[in-house]
């Protein structure tokens, strides 16, 4: 198990900047994400939107900010669980916590800091009557590792960025590619919906457009898939994946029941340090609420800082703070 | 002048609300306003999709779908031939008597 002093939940901008103000503290900080990059929303909404109220910059894009402070908090050497979702959280602040993902990965901590934004991005599903019973039995909804794909029969379902791309990478490896959209076009990249459109023309994949999926079967492991077009035409196709891709948006997922105090899918605080009802435990960013709360990044940067004085009695029981500029101290000698 | 404008909920009630055309208001924000329970995650950059609403009258006298619209609209799995981002939708007189079914996520 991984130890550390502060295990932060969630890597948006917030969870990442909470990594400087504890590192100066002298507060180690485990940070963990459902999404397999950092960033939250920054990287995975905007990422290249320009953003103008960041103190201090005029104008900066939204991946750029998330560069930034990964630059900002290299020197604390934060370490990372990427790409899994944490769904339990044990323990107290007296005898330290556990926090587990839904994949096993566990860590031990002194306090938790809560900066989980709107929640884990989770895939958009489809309609389809029992896709969850395949999940992980033939349906995914994101390509971890291609190779688990290679000589297998695949259906995509999407019309967006993700589907076009995965579709082309899949093409080289799969036995049988078919990509089911609902609309006859594809707005996506230009090059990727016309490499898409190549490979469909030279018989390298199937391409059914106007069409949804309608049913999934098989025993114990996917094995058919319904397609039914515009005319209510349907076709069935044999397939031992199918992948999904309507994109992800976010959920407040299992934050919800850990005991902590919920109001409109946001966690109350006090405002004099950003800790839950459960001492030892903190939440930042937008993942918060309390009277006048704003979800904005610069908030979420402020709820960073007054956090970490106060979890450092958690950390450190035996020591007094004192309060120092980085201008006179530099960043590891407090 | 002030636009009347149907609204029918996940739960299938419809409302007549009425919001004025001249604070250059969205659908979204107008929905925002009457406490409708959607997330709209990107505040109207039609970069999130979870505004999205049916409309179930009135769709011919509506301005046509943006390419960034359509482009949102793609990603999401119950999209229909009546849906539209209610983030782009100005307020003004071609909405009027307009019924509109909320789809988007629930916050
Ligand atoms: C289009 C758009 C434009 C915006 N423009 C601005 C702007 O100009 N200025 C501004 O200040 N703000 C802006 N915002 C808001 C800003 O993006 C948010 O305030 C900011 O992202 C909040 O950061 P955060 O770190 O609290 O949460 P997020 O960025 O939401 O990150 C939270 C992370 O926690 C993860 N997570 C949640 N639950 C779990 C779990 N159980 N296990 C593992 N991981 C979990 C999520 O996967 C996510 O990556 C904008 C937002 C959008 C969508
Ligand atoms: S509010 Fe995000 S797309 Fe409309």
């Amino acid at each position: 198990m991984h130890t550390t002093d502060i295990c932060v939940i969630g890597a948006g901008p917030v969870g990442l900047f909470s990594v400087f103000e504890a590192g100066l503290l002298k507060m180690r900080c485990h940070l963990m994400d459902a999404l397999p990059q950092v960033g939250g929303q920054l990287s995975e909404i905007y990422p290249q939107k320009p953003i103008y109220d960041i103190p201090g910059y005029p104008e900066v894009k939204a991946q750029q900010l998330v560069d930034n402070l990964m630059q900002q908090i290299a020197p604390f050497q934060p370490s990372f669980t990427l790409g899994e979702r944490v769904a339990q959280i044990q323990g107290n602040a007296a005898d330290g916590f556990t926090v587990t993902t839904g994949d096993g990965t566990a860590v031990s901590c002194k306090v938790i800091v809560i900066a989980g934004g709107l929640g884990c991005f989770e895939p958009r599903k489809p309609v389809i009557e029992r896709l969850e019973d395949f999940e992980g039995k033939g349906v995914s909804y994101i390509v971890k590792d291609p190779e688990l794909f290679r000589d297998k029969e695949i259906i995509l379902a999407g019309g967006g960025d993700s589907a076009l791309d995965w579709t082309i990478l899949l093409s080289g490896i799969a036995a049988k590619v078919t990509l089911v959209h609902r609309g006859d076009t594809f707005r996506g990249a230009p090059d990727s919906a016309e490499k898409v459109f190549r490979l469909a023309k030279d018989g390298k994949i199937g391409l059914v457009l106007k069409s949804n999926i309608s049913r999934i079967e098989g025993n114990g492991h996917l094995k058919n898939v319904h397609i039914t077009d515009d005319k209510n035409g349907v076709s069935i196709l044999n397939a031992d994946h199918l992948i999904p891709l309507f994109g992800l948006s976010p959920k407040l997922g299992p934050i919800a029941d850990w005991g902590l105090q919920i109001e409109k899918s946001a966690i109350a605080v006090q405002t004099t340090d950003y800790a839950t009802n459960i001492p030892g435990i903190y939440a930042i960013g937008d993942i918060n609420t309390y009277p006048g709360k704003l979800k904005l990044i610069l908030c979420g940067f402020h709820e960073a800082a007054m956090m970490a004085q106060s979890a450092f009695r958690y950390v450190y029981p035996d020591q007094r703070l004192s309060f120092k500029y980085t201008t006179v101290n530099g960043i590891h000698s407090f | 002048m002030m636009v009347p404008i149907t609204i029918e909920d996940r739960s299938g009630q419809r409302q007549l609300i009425e919001v004025p055309d001249d604070m250059s208001l969205s659908l979204m924000e107008a929905l925002k306003a009457y406490e409708y329970n959607i997330l709209a995650t990107c505040g109207g950059m039609a970069l999130c999709a979870t505004c999205h609403v049916q409309v179930l009258e009135g769709m011919e006298k509506l301005p046509p779908l943006n390419d960034v619209e359509l482009d949102m609209l793609d990603t999401l799995p119950d999209v229909t031939a009546n849906s539209r981002l209610a983030c782009q939708l100005r307020i003004d007189k071609d909405l009027e008597n307009a019924v509109f079914r909320i789809c988007g996520q629930e916050i």
